[in-house]
């Protein structure tokens, strides 16, 4: 058994599809030489020489453009955000050209790039640095967005978004790097996009999330078992485009309780498009209204107190879990 | 590096009479195929932006034509001249203005998204200076194979104020891509003139001592001055795969687009010097050396304009007869299907 931290297994798929395909490149800000700002990148410019692993000044922009022309030429590029606060910059490119290439040129030009970068909350890293913005991407037509919780997702979704044919926004968590975990050792095991991941099977009540977040509600949910015995199914998303509404419609018909998680703060924020969809799909099936758990609406701040209480933890899951079965 | 351009008039015609006359006949079928257009705009078949390429064709035929066909163009939002000179069927490009599924790209792109793959013609962008990064892209792909392919990249002087030009052209030099910039500075960002919308007008200066490219200023009214500066252009991308930079001073007649009408062009110009403009006309410029050098007669004259009609006018039927996109091409193309 392979057994690996995120960070390194995010290395191990980009050092793996690299060897296979020399298309295949990285580029981004200290992802060569300074050895990768998270060490996401570490030994990859001394395995692949630096004409594939190419340091590039700090012009988001320009990096998004270099990644979104070469890929319109053929190449399948690796572009690195060194957080995806720093992805704004790039914001008319990813948004205005990335995404919409294929569709404006009547299916003409692919554009297979991958962004990648950690994105997400925490480490007292405040506002501009500390944010979850997936619902963004979400909402761009041409994008797919992938945002993987555990060591062996991380490798298998980001082997499938290099192969993938079109731009994939592929958001890490810079606080799953450390996260230990086991992989499939099998070179070529591809998670395929739009399959959601059933951490934890249950009865009662449905938990919908993705990235550190389902990590979060995989720990509420032991926990209330414990406490409380209720039983909670736990449905990782892994990718929110394309989204995997059979497996959770599946999971609603069972529990007729939903509750759905996210970091990124509440306004208009993924759990609404989560919550809309499963109200149209399965209002019928359900016993009580969904409950989100969300971070507040405020720009992170810096005090360890008051961040604490800007991102979503177990007692805000658990406190969740126990109003959607009427316990408070 | 930094040049300025060396303005000699050649004397003596400087290539052959068959390529004059192909490059004559470029010119007129680009502006026989915009002239119509405002009118058809007017009566309602075309809709969106429509931003028009007349006065400024003897820059897309003096540099398309120079090309070879694996080499590549990104353009801005003007971008049918390009896409004319670059042997895009007008009848394509008119059938996408119109909205039709036989426009080049299926009608889903419009005047501004005019797309060939076939031609390595990779579309026009109507978000100023955003092609510039991609264009830098497509060159880094060409080194990357180790191709000697250059990529041109098309963009007005509006473009020498947004940020992602300038990460852009310091990337570009940083990793010497072979691209061709080519800023076709026709005096105005929309409405806003040069001096009012550039701290430092010298746009060579800026590019060449800001960014280390090597860069020429060119009289982009005049084909064959434009043509000297882009075979030297490409003779030095090719040989050292490193960019270069072209200025080509040139001049719109039409408004910025379809809705900047006469009346409304009197914010920012006057007649006079549209006029003053007109009287350096490309077409004439080209024409009457031709006339000089003994290869254009007048009736070559007429036979080429009315064949350039006869193009637009079949361009324009091509389109109105055109069906418009089946309703499942809505859903087609937002991904691309391994």
């Amino acid at each position: 058994m392979l057994t690996m931290k995120y960070g390194e297994a995010l290395r191990l798929a980009m050092t793996e599809e690299m060897e296979r395909d020399p298309n295949v490149f990285i580029c981004g800000e200290e992802v060569g030489q300074y050895q990768g700002t998270f060490r996401v990148t570490q030994g990859m410019l001394e395995r692949f020489g630096s004409s594939r692993v190419v340091d590039t000044p700090i012009s988001e922009a320009a990096i998004v453009g270099l990644v979104t022309g070469a890929a319109m030429a053929g190449l399948r590029p690796i572009a690195e955000m060194m957080t995806f606060s720093f992805a704004l910059v790039a914001m008319d490119q990813i948004v205005n050209h990335t995404a919409k290439i294929s569709y404006m040129s009547g299916g003409q030009v692919k554009v297979p790039v991958v962004i990648r970068g950690p994105a997400g909350t925490g480490n007292q890293l405040s506002a501009q640095h500390s944010q979850s913005l997936e619902s963004w991407y979400s909402h761009i037509p041409g994008l797919k967005v992938v945002m993987p919780a555990t060591p062996n997702d991380a490798r298998g979704l980001l082997k499938s978004a290099i192969r993938d044919d079109n731009p994939v926004i592929f958001m890490e968590h810079a606080g799953l790097y450390g996260m230990r975990g086991d992989l499939n050792e099998d070179p070529e095991y591809l998670i395929p996009f739009g399959q959601a991941h059933i951490m934890l099977e249950g009865t009662d009540v449905t938990i919908v999330s993705y990235s550190h977040m389902v990590n979060t509600c995989y720990r509420a949910a032991e926990q209330i078992s414990r406490e409380q015995n209720i039983s909670c199914e736990v449905i990782d998303l892994r990718t929110l485009v394309p989204l995997d509404v059979d497996t959770i419609i599946k999971s609603v018909r069972k529990t007729h309780r939903v509750v759905v998680a996210h970091e990124e703060a509440i306004n208009v924020g993924f759990g609404a498009e989560l919550a809309s969809r499963i109200y149209e799909l399965a209002f019928d099936d359900l016993d009580s209204p969904i409950e989100r758990v969300a971070g507040p609406d405020v720009p992170m701040p810096y005090a360890k107190n008051l961040e604490r209480a800007a991102i979503p933890h177990d007692s805000d899951v658990i406190a969740a879990v126990k109003r959607v079965v009427n316990l408070v | 590096m930094g040049k300025l351009a060396v303005r000699e008039s050649s004397d003596s015609f400087p290539f052959d009479a068959q390529e004059g006359l192909s490059l004559y006949r470029l010119m007129r079928i680009i502006r026989r195929c915009e002239e119509p257009l405002n009118r058809i705009y007017r009566e309602g078949k075309i809709g969106g932006y429509l931003h028009l390429y007349i006065g400024q064709e003897a820059v897309a035929a003096g540099l398309i034509p120079l090309l070879r066909a694996d080499d590549y163009i990104l353009s801005a939002y003007r971008d049918h001249g390009h896409a004319i000179a670059r042997g895009v069927d007008p009848k394509r490009i008119v059938a996408e203005l119109y909205g039709r599924v036989t426009g080049c790209s299926r009608g889903k792109g419009g005047s501004m998204h005019i797309y060939d793959a076939d031609r390595n013609f990779l579309g026009g962008y109507g978000i100023v200076g955003g092609v510039v990064p991609l264009a830098v892209g497509v060159g880094f792909a060409i080194k990357y194979r180790g191709g000697d392919q250059v990529c041109v990249c098309f963009f007005g002087d509006g473009a020498m104020n947004q940020g992602a030009v300038h990460e852009a052209l310091n990337m570009a030099s940083l990793f010497k891509v072979p691209c061709l910039f080519v800023l076709e500075n026709n005096g105005y960002a929309m409405g806003t003139a040069v001096e009012r919308h550039s701290a430092v007008t010298d746009f060579i200066q800026r590019v060449s001592y800001g960014y280390g490219i090597a860069s020429e200023r060119v009289d982009g009214m005049d084909l064959v001055e434009v043509r000297e500066v882009v075979e030297r252009a490409i003779a030095y991308i090719r040989k050292r795969t490193a960019p270069y930079f072209i200025e080509a001073e040139c001049y719109r007649y039409a408004g910025h687009g379809f809705s900047d009408t006469a009346q409304q062009q009197k914010t920012y110009r006057s007649d006079e010097e549209i006029e003053r403009w007109k009287r350096r006309d490309p077409i004439e410029i080209f024409g009457q050396r031709l006339r000089d050098a003994g290869i254009l007669t007048s009736s070559d004259e007429e036979e080429i304009d009315a064949e350039a009609r006869r193009i637009a006018d079949e361009a324009i039927g091509y389109a109105e007869n055109s069906p418009e996109p089946p309703m499942d091409e809505l859903y087609e193309g937002v991904f691309s299907e391994e």
